[in-house]
């Protein structure tokens, strides 16, 4: 238990909120529909990011996550933790350093969970306003990646369910391999902008397709916060 | 292009995701306001150019975002080694050029 103060991020009321892509123009040829493009891409604006840092060394602190987010805690290099039917996941990021993401709405609710349950030295920061989430699908999505990222994104160096960070598109972006065909990359909002419009450009020539996220690029955080507290 | 074993994360990532950072086992004085005028401005500002085996430390910029020492030849740029800061290097100069 620690005495820190928690503020919820989380406006109450319609107040509207906006992903970093909000913004963005698509301004390449799109292909006709999902099915006729070699890569569709999709935001998932607004979920929970939380940075987690602590002692894996520390039996307490590994025990205490594995309650709070029902995931046990990567301990290196590899596989992302994942719940997909809960949409949680937990991804190692370096030896004292992890990456949690939650649904939209629920980060407040975990980061005060966590800070019940953890003792010692450790430190959780709610990182959701500074990232966002672009998921990409198709059959070239690895051919567009091999254009972005010095990383191997080989099947042999990066198996589905690997996480890395890593270099992109001369910025850098998590990179995450969901499914064969899957990938999830998540980026910083101050560079969403110019990511976005780089990996459309790339992904021209395969055929690209942009697909209406979850929550489109504007939406009222109440009704966000309404849909989480019924799936609570 | 140098392949650098991260021994963070335990695997060999390409240079444009490290940032080389100087010399590597620099110890600090132990007492700043007892050391001469001469041995403090060496410590903060003279450093080793060998030709040859050179212990570095560099920073895993993009990936885990850790420090750690390289052992590297400046001759060849071969990368001998690659370890954590606070352990010693097993590969060093015949001189003693490691601390």
């Amino acid at each position: 238990m620690s005495e820190i103060a928690q503020m919820d991020l989380n406006p109450r009321g319609a107040v509207k909120s906006e992903s970093p892509l909000a913004m963005t123009r698509v301004n390449v040829v799109l292909a006709a529909s999902a099915r006729d493009a070699g890569v569709v891409v999709r935001e998932k604006p607004f979920l929970g990011h939380l940075v987690l840092r602590g002692r894996a060394e520390d039996e307490a602190f590994r025990a205490g996550v594995e309650r709070v987010l029902g995931l046990a805690l990567p301990l290196a290099l590899g596989p992302v933790a994942r719940d997909e039917a809960r949409g949680v996941s937990l991804q190692w990021m370096s030896p004292d350093e992890w990456l949690i993401v939650v649904p939209a709405g629920l980060e407040f609710d975990a980061e005060a969970a966590l800070r019940r349950e953890l003792t010692g030295h450790y430190a959780v920061m709610n990182t959701s306003g500074g990232q966002t989430v672009l998921e990409l699908t198709g059959p070239k999505v690895r051919e567009l990646l091999m254009k972005c990222t010095p990383y191997d994104v080989h099947p042999r160096a990066f198996p589905v369910g690997k996480g890395v960070s890593s270099v992109f598109a001369k910025s850098s972006a998590v990179i995450r391999r969901v499914d064969e065909e899957r990938w999830e990359l998540v980026i910083r909002r101050s560079f969403a902008d110019y990511l976005y419009r780089w990996i459309l450009d790339a992904a021209e020539e395969f055929g690209v397709f942009v697909a209406a996220g979850d929550a489109s690029h504007s939406t009222s955080r109440a009704a966000v916060r309404e849909l989480a507290a019924e799936a609570r | 292009m140098l392949h650098i074993y991260c021994p963070h994360c335990a695997e060999t990532r390409e240079e444009e995701e490290f940032r080389p950072k100087g010399e590597a086992h620099i110890a600090r004085p132990v007492e700043p306001e007892a050391t001469s005028d001469e041995d403090w401005g060496n410590y903060l500002f003279f450093r080793k150019n060998p030709r040859g085996l050179h212990h570095e430390l560099w920073y895993h910029a993009a990936g885990c975002r850790k420090f750690f020492n390289v052992t590297r030849d400046t001759v060849s740029y071969q990368i001998h080694e690659t370890y954590k800061v606070g352990q010693k290097p097993s590969v060093t100069a015949d001189k003693g050029a490691a601390k």
